[in-house]
């Protein structure tokens, strides 16, 4: 919009994370920039969740700078709800607050405003994201994974934030449901204007939605670009994941 | 930048010109408020409306669902309203804004008060019958496992059965050992306190003594154990059944009630007799200690004063009931653990309801036995 805004969303420069004696994240630096969705892929227990807490700040940092938005991220954050969204792997709702409240949390934490226009936000957000306002007064058991996952999405949204962060978005959808899922972030990165950072397993999503994708090996960012430059890479692990038989049938198929 | 959102009215004969200005986002969503509440009269008689959004600087859901309210005001009851000079970026924003809150569902109309209360009042009833049907269920499932480790005693969990008296029995002395010790010594004082009055000192060591071995030991113990082991039992097996560990049990063809419940109920059986024996004596040493500092009594006459005053008949008393009392905080942890359903809060209520009810019923049930046993003369 403005042409004084930065380029960059989040700039991670030599991050050092470990966890007693092993070193998790090891002088890692990663650029998100403006209104990309970027993907990060990686092995399992590779550091990739670790990554993203330590940029929201849930797990310390041994070295390093974070800066979000131009604002250097030390120790605890406040008013974070306002920079950003997170959208957990589980969901994480409240489990005593229906859908309604669970969506209304952070605007009710954040601003001073009628419930009345919370209500009509709370229910912009879920229709936004859609779901029925008959959804609004369920309680998060009563939902199925997909709703969990959407209902969390309105709420990690409820602020408007612009950055938005997912931590397998699409893990345990039914390809269907993932589909869409992948179509709605794409939809609401689109009219929010968002800047997306999603950790994910699911290379139909990184192929169809991610603009970038970042490879993360051995603590380091070792790969990173469009989908189209990640399959040419050379880095062993790269080509082991993405050259895999699993990654090699859905990309015939994509051809 | 304009930092505070603006809303400038300019009436032209029966039209009205709207003209937001500055961020209208969820920041500033106090001032947008009032912004929108001032021009609501006036967009009321106006019968077009133009919004012309080309000074809006910032935009969010908040503010764009404001600035979409008032239009639809606006366009309500045949008179018209036009959107005008949207940014291209904030065009997509309020084309998704435009189709929300359309639909929205008529709210429930508010219950009777009265029938509402009724209704609580019928549904608790039938889970009052629901509640002994669980119950009488769970002792029949404990007693065919029983039925089912005495035709096959290599079946029984022996290591489990250690286990949970290792935690249940043995880690619970202390604790018990303290709180039995402080209950005897306070019936003691109090008892050489009122008795003085009436020379009858001699006649508290009588009152501890059967009021610890009768009754006092073993409730105390089993109150404890309920609060102590009834609320892990509960919070475990209730866990458990939230991450299906229950269900993948029976789908390896296992009886949750022979792995899981009977090895805990069983070891609870065991211990609280013993525990109660362990307290009671505790109460009786706190009770004694009482008699040599306040009073003036030497623990030989203490002693001896016990011994004429209690039999064993006070002591088989006392114990017979620990079983039973285990038996019901077992049966009531377990059940309502297995009754848990998805949620956090479930867990929490279900580990309340269940200290609850087994205190209330082991109160009831020592009620019980002292009328059993007055009616056959123990």
């Amino acid at each position: 919009m403005e042409g004084t805004q930065e380029e960059f969303a989040i700039r991670v420069r030599d991050l050092v994370v470990g966890f007693g004696r092993q070193t998790v994240l090891d002088h890692l630096s990663l650029d998100v920039r403006r209104g990309e969705i970027l993907g990060l892929v990686g092995a399992s227990g590779g550091g990739k969740s670790v990554l993203m807490r330590t940029i929201i700040g849930l797990i310390p940092r041994q070295g390093g700078t974070i800066e979000v938005m131009g604002q250097p991220i030390g120790g605890r954050t406040l008013g974070a709800a306002t920079t950003w969204g997170i959208l957990f792997q589980q969901g994480a709702l409240f489990s005593s607050l229906t859908v309604r409240q669970n969506v209304q949390f952070p605007l009710r934490e954040n601003l001073v405003l009628s419930q009345e226009l919370m209500d009509e936000i709370a229910i912009a957000k879920l229709e936004m994201v859609g779901l029925r306002p008959q959804d609004a007064d369920k309680y998060p058991a009563e939902l199925s994974g997909g709703m969990t996952k959407r209902v969390a999405l309105a709420r990690a949204l409820a602020l408007d934030p612009p950055i938005l962060f997912l931590d397998e978005p699409t893990s345990g959808l039914d390809p269907i449901a993932a589909g869409d899922f992948d179509a709605l972030i794409r939809t609401l990165q689109k009219t929010l204007g968002l800047t997306v950072f999603m950790v994910t397993h699911d290379l139909a999503s990184l192929t169809t939605v991610c603009d970038r994708v970042a490879a993360l090996a051995d603590g380091k960012i070792v790969a990173i670009g469009p989908m189209r430059e990640l399959l040419q890479s050379e880095h062993p692990w790269v080509r082991a994941y993405f050259h895999g038989k699993r990654s090699q049938m859905l990309q015939h198929q994509m051809r | 930048m304009n930092s505070e959102p603006l809303l400038l009215a300019t009436p032209s004969g029966d039209a009205l010109n709207l003209r937001p200005e500055g961020p209208w986002t969820a920041a500033n969503v106090a001032t947008l408020e009032t912004l929108s509440r001032s021009v609501g009269a006036d967009v009321d008689q106006s019968r077009a409306v133009t919004l012309d959004m080309s000074g809006v600087s910032a935009l969010d859901t908040l503010g764009a669902w404001v600035l979409e309210k008032l239009s639809r005001r606006a366009a309500s009851a045949g008179r018209s309203a036009e959107l005008v000079g949207v940014a291209d970026h904030f065009s997509g924003l309020m084309d998704e804004v435009r189709q929300v809150n359309r639909h929205t569902p008529a709210p429930a109309a508010a219950p009777n008060p009265i029938l509402l209360w009724l209704n609580d009042l019928g549904k608790s009833t039938i889970g009052a019958r629901e509640d002994i049907a669980v119950f009488l269920q769970m002792l029949g499932a404990l007693f065919t496992a029983v039925i089912g480790v005495l035709r096959r005693p290599r079946s029984l969990r022996l290591t489990s059965l250690v286990y949970q008296l290792y935690r249940i029995g043995w880690q619970a002395i202390p604790i018990i050992v303290l709180i039995t010790f402080l209950i005897g010594a306070i019936i003691a004082q109090q008892g050489f306190f009122h008795f003085r009055r009436f020379g009858a000192e001699s006649y508290t060591v009588d009152m501890v003594g059967i009021l610890v071995l009768r009754e006092l030991g073993v409730l105390i113990v089993a109150i404890m154990v309920a609060g102590r082991s009834g609320s892990a039992y509960t919070a475990e097996l209730g866990s458990m059944k939230m991450r299906e560990e229950i269900d993948a049990l029976s789908t390896m063809g296992l009886d949750p009630v022979h792995v899981l419940i009977l090895p805990r109920v069983a070891a609870l059986v065991i211990a609280l007799p013993i525990l109660a024996f362990i307290g009671s004596i505790a109460a009786l040493y706190g009770g004694g200690l009482v008699a040599q500092f306040y009073g003036d009594m030497g623990p030989g006459i203490y002693i001896a004063r016990l011994h004429e005053a209690i039999s064993v008949t006070h002591f088989e008393v006392g114990i017979l009931k620990a079983p039973f009392m285990a038996l019901v905080i077992g049966i009531v942890a377990c059940s309502e653990g297995l009754r848990v359903k998805g949620s956090a809060e479930s867990l929490g209520r279900q580990t309340t309801t269940s200290v609850v009810k087994s205190i209330f019923l082991v109160i009831v049930l020592d009620g019980l036995f002292a009328i059993f046993f007055a009616s056959i003369g123990m």
